[in-house]
């Protein structure tokens, strides 16, 4: 039987995971970094610095905004300059505090030492309200607030954890050597996931191109005396590490359209999520580093740095030696995802996983011709969905037709862009077709729930 | 490095395009092209390249004379169009019909509708027609197969016309079959269009669009399956009047229709269950007209009337999507 | 021979009729009963089908319009007063005349005076370029340059300036259906009172960044210096997060802020004239000097009395 992977489309792009003999470097403190209040999805943070103020590594500067929000800790120690908008990546104001560095100086109670702690905690409830203290997202990208997730709504049962080792994008690299690295932290950080997710089996979904990280977790986990936690060698496909994608595959379950992954039992955590949750509940460390690979075929220096967070970009960049002259896209994240930066001087955020750095030739998109109806993109599309339709639907904006043929089910993992022999931009216009359609969608929902409390 | 490029993901894309996809079948379609000009000779190496030179230079004036864009030569498709449309008719067809033929295919057929991606039918196809309809004469002269550096042409009919004639005058298949084998029909065909002569070249090329993932089978395998499957009934049930399923896959342009012209892109559904349902409807209608209709072959009929039927088949069958019923 | 002809005309009558009767009685059952003002109203409409006064089309404005107690909210400004007074007229409503409309493009951050920092690849789209960045120029506020508004233009009155990567409004040819100002996810356009000939002032720029960093993305932004909220004596201008806008219904066409404007964000079109700043600039200063001595007169026989 060959290894497993979702059911429905995906796409194989060339891996190139030229960075992934670099071992995990710790990247030397910006002099100036900046913490945006808004690094995680849902309600922005709340900063509780004032200018002036003295601040150590791991001191909450920003506190939840909201249900699903985060806290936001000091990456560094030092002093407070400023709470003001600050362009991000896309240029866009952000509140964001801006703090000198000044030492290195850590908050009490934070162990900093190397040595594994590996007994857990037996109070669940505990446990979560210390990853919700350590400001612990989601770091594969979506960076939605850990603690959210692992408090599924009352009714709903867990029955699997799923830790997401697949890295399906192309160049990125952070995660493996992670799983290499700090295999042990994961490993115990995924027990720690299942204990309080009521004991469930785990599932670490590793692709068959990262046999070393395979080998080597299998390993951690006979040494730890785990049970219930399997390694699971994935067929290599893209966009495997797609929450809904990588429960197709483990569990064959699939996830109906609007719903949570709980809703089939699951429940998916990063690689990087799982070691940010050993670090919060066996070290009282919060999230306020996080490893990033940066990469590039025309980029001389690949490595994998562990970055504070809050480093300017352009730090990062000059520390490896600055942009190469034919370099002309820094992608943050992956080539398949990342986002486009379109300022440099913006800084990371929790969920920075990598800075891609590509050549004209490499990237420019080829001038759009006619569809030939050849139907690649909907071979392509994981969801089942047919992007050809909806691009002509979301040009007309007909959000009626784009509701009814499910463009609020995409995902936005770029396979039809990709695919297509045309080069038509189809998912910058489904993505604005999704838009429009998730707005009705919650416009209803609201009206919905305005009705309903209006019977009350 | 002076500025930085901004775009929505994804940042990288793949090498297709329509240029290399296009090639890809030319490149297929070089084995039958090639058994042509052996078994047909020199008449049907200037056919073809008239074919492709008027359909080239047709979309070439009408898109930037006529509707004054940028050329759309360089995607190919009018050449895919020229092969196709000169392995669709006899060798011995005049240089002008041939290219009358790329007028109708081109100028009608495919820019009338806005080019490439967005014509109904075939555009090889509806240029074959016309002729068949317009010049029956040069169009049913099928002539045997001479050899690259043959004499004049010897006129003959095709086994498929040689059994409708014979069926007419009251014979019956079995003495009518006796002048065919397979290996034949396989191999080194009798009179027919050029592209008939070699019906293993054409596989060969249908396995490589098949391997290089240009096309799925699942189209060709629905419309072999059908004309199998159909013709196996009614043989079965009159063998003296109805020619067996093997005769059936091997005659008549059947494998040029099912591997090139009813894969095409442009005038087949895009879903995999529509595309089954298109190569049955093909298949089936291809079997009606052979054993019933007037004219001996079917194909280019059948696969016409099932691109018209594609925005239906498009609207009705849709994809499994992801989580839902 | 007879008997056949005599048939298929028996046959046919028989058919025809059974049919027409048919046809009557679905017709009978099937009727709606529709107020015919409405036809009346939707023939005196331009016909555009635009959806500028804010319903699907010319039919669904009448229908509207028929059922509504007065013309208050349903206002065709593609037909303009005119129209109105038609409308009016067949239904016996009322209607207020309104000053006709022109779309003004208030960014005037051409090529030169806005460099770009970076370069877009993406859809030929500005709803698409302002959901994934800010823009490819140091502004965020400005026009993006992608002719959304162009394209939603039905009446071809919006075209690109290929020299100031602008777009630029026909006044013939616009309508003031106000497509293009909710086609612009920038909020760029806005639609003003045409004014008198034509004539008409406007800051063309809306940006809020402070002074400095508008400057430094633009040369003709609006920097929010003030100066034409003190120099304006009609109280037109008013002045909100750094940027000034000047209100068309106080403004007296005297082109003193345009004149007094340092990075040449307001624009005055369609004057008889061009701007001679440095008259008006003069004309300023003479102004001020003689309110400033009216003012030190009028201190004196204060302090006199005081004495």
């Amino acid at each position: 039987m060959g290894n497993r992977t979702f059911s429905i489309g995906g796409v194989h792009p060339h891996d190139n995971k030229i960075s992934r003999e670099c071992r995990i470097e710790t990247l030397p403190i910006a002099p100036t970094v900046y913490i945006s209040v808004a690094q995680h999805i849902g309600a922005p943070a709340k900063p509780v610095v004032a200018p002036g103020d003295k601040v150590k590594v791991g001191q909450v500067v920003a506190e939840p905004g909201g249900f699903v929000s985060a806290f936001i800790h000091s990456s560094v120690s030092g002093t407070v300059k400023s709470v003001a908008p600050r362009a991000d990546l896309a240029g866009n104001p952000q509140l964001c505090i801006e703090i000198a560095v000044d030492g290195n100086e850590w908050a009490e109670g934070i162990d900093t030492s190397d040595t594994l702690v590996k007994d857990i905690p037996a109070d669940n409830k505990a446990i979560i309200e210390k990853i919700r203290l350590g400001g612990v997202v989601g770091l594969g990208g979506a960076t939605f607030p850990t603690h959210v997730k692992l408090s599924p709504p009352p009714g709903s049962k867990c029955e699997r954890v799923i830790i997401n080792g697949c890295e399906c994008e192309p160049y990125l690299t952070s995660d493996f050597r992670t799983l290499l690295e700090k295999g042990e932290q994961v490993v115990i950080g995924a027990a720690i996931l299942r204990q309080v997710m009521g004991n469930v089996p785990c599932t670490i979904a590793i692709e068959e191109n990262k046999p070393e990280a395979i080998a080597h977790i299998k390993e951690v986990i006979a040494k730890l005396g785990y049970e219930g936690i399997e390694v699971m060698t994935m067929k290599m496909m893209y966009p495997q590490g797609g929450e809904k994608q990588l429960i197709d595959a483990v569990m064959h379950r699939q996830v109906g359209s609007g719903a949570l992954p709980i809703s089939v039992g699951a429940v998916v955590q990063n690689v990087a999520t799982a070691l940010a949750v050993y670090e919060a509940v066996q070290k009282n460390k919060p999230v306020i580093d996080n490893s990033v690979t940066v990469t590039g075929a025309c980029f001389p220096h690949q490595a994998n740095l562990l970055v504070r967070v809050g480093t300017p970009l352009r730090y990062i960049l000059d520390y490896l030696g600055g942009l190469p002259d034919n370099a002309a896209k820094v992608i943050s994240g992956g080539p398949m995802m990342g986002k486009a930066v379109a300022n440099l001087d913006a800084a990371t955020v929790k969920g920075t996983g990598a800075l891609l750095i590509l050549t004209e030739e490499e990237t420019r998109r080829a001038p759009e011709t006619n569809c030939i109806r050849c139907g690649k993109c909907a071979d392509a599309c994981p969801m089942g969905l047919e992007p050809f339709l909806l691009n002509k639907l979301a040009k007309a904006n007909d959000v009626e037709a784009l509701e009814a043929n499910a463009a609020q089910d995409c995902i936005e993992c770029g396979c039809c862009l990709y695919s297509c022999p045309a080069h038509i931009p189809l998912l910058d216009n489904i993505r604005m077709g999704k838009g429009a359609v998730m707005g009705v969608l919650r416009a209803r929902a609201a009206a919905a729930r305005a009705a309903a409390e209006a019977k009350k | 490095m002076s500025k930085l490029l901004v775009s929505p993901s994804p940042h990288i894309h793949s090498k297709d395009s329509t240029k290399s996809l296009m090639l890809d079948v030319v490149i297929a379609l070089m084995p039958a092209v090639l058994c042509s000009f052996v078994f047909y000779g020199w008449r049907e190496i200037v056919l073809m390249l008239v074919s492709v030179g008027s359909c080239v230079l047709l979309e070439y004036g009408i898109t930037r004379y006529m509707l004054g864009k940028a050329s759309t030569i360089g995607d190919l498709s009018a050449v895919v169009t020229g092969i196709l449309l000169a392995l669709n008719v006899p060798y011995t067809t005049p240089w002008w019909v041939m290219v009358i033929g790329a007028i109708v295919a081109i100028g009608v057929a495919k820019m009338t509708f806005g080019g490439l991606g967005q014509n109904i039918w075939n555009p090889a196809l509806v240029g074959r027609v016309f002729l068949l309809v317009s010049f029956p004469t040069y169009m049913t002269t099928w002539s045997q197969p001479q050899g690259l550096f043959g004499a004049d042409a010897v006129t003959g009919a095709t086994p498929l016309g040689v059994i409708k004639e014979g069926l007419l005058q009251g014979a019956s298949v079995q003495d009518l079959m006796g002048d065919y084998s397979y290996s034949q029909l396989l191999f080194a065909n009798l009179g027919g269009s050029a592209g008939e002569v070699c019906a293993l070249a054409l596989l060969c090329g249908f396995v490589y669009l098949c391997v290089r993932r240009v096309i799925k089978p699942w189209i060709t395998l629905a419309v072999f399956a059908t004309v199998a499957l159909t013709s196996l009934l009614f043989w079965g049930i009159n063998p003296a009047r109805f020619t067996d399923p093997l005769f059936n896959l091997l005659t008549g342009g059947l494998i040029l229709g099912a591997c090139f012209m009813a894969t095409d892109y442009v005038t087949s559904p895009m879903s995999v269950k529509g595309g089954i349902v298109f190569g049955v409807g093909i298949g089936f209608l291809t079997m009606m007209i052979r054993y019933f209709g007037s004219y001996p072959e079917g194909v280019s009929f059948a696969i016409l009337i099932m691109n018209s039927v594609v925005p239906l088949l498009n609207r009705w069958f849709h994809q499994k999507k992801f989580g839902r019923k | 021979m007879t008997n056949i002809i005599i048939w298929t005309i028996a046959t046919i009558t028989v058919l025809g009729l059974v049919l027409a009767l048919v046809l009557y009685l679905v017709a009978k059952k099937f009727k709606v009963e529709e107020d015919p003002r409405i036809d009346d109203v939707e023939k005196a409409m331009p016909g555009a089908n635009c959806g500028g006064c804010g319903f699907a089309g010319c039919r669904a404005f009448a229908e509207a319009a028929v059922k509504a107690p007065n013309l208050d909210n349903n206002y065709c400004p593609v037909g303009g007063n005119d129209v109105m007074a038609k409308v009016a007229a067949i239904l016996g409503y009322e209607v207020k005349a309104k000053a006709p409309q022109v779309a003004v493009v208030r960014c005037n951050g051409s090529c030169e005076s806005r460099p770009k920092v970076n370069d877009y690849d993406g859809a030929a789209s500005c709803k698409v370029k302002a959901a994934l960045y800010s823009g490819d120029t140091g502004c965020s506020y400005g026009c993006l340059g992608c002719g959304d508004c162009v394209a939603a233009c039905q009446f071809g009155a919006l075209s690109m300036d290929p020299a100031t990567g602008l777009p630029v409004v026909d006044e013939e040819k616009c309508t003031a259906c106000g497509a293009c100002a909710k086609a612009c996810p920038k909020g760029v356009i806005e639609l003003r009172p045409k004014g008198p000939r034509g004539m008409r002032e406007f800051v063309s720029c809306i940006n809020k960044d402070k002074g400095a960093v508008a400057k430094k993305a633009c040369a003709s932004a609006c920097i929010g210096c003030g100066i034409c909220f003190k120099t304006c004596t009609h109280g037109a201008i008013v002045f909100e997060n750094n940027v000034a806008y000047i209100d068309p219904a106080k403004c007296k066409l005297c082109r003193e802020c345009e004149a007094m404007c340092p990075t040449g964000a307001i624009h005055g079109v369609n004057f008889p004239k061009p701007l001679d700043k440095e008259a008006v600039k003069a004309r300023i200063a003479d102004r001020k000097k003689k309110a400033a001595e009216a003012a030190a007169a009028a201190k004196e026989p204060s302090k006199k009395e005081e004495q």
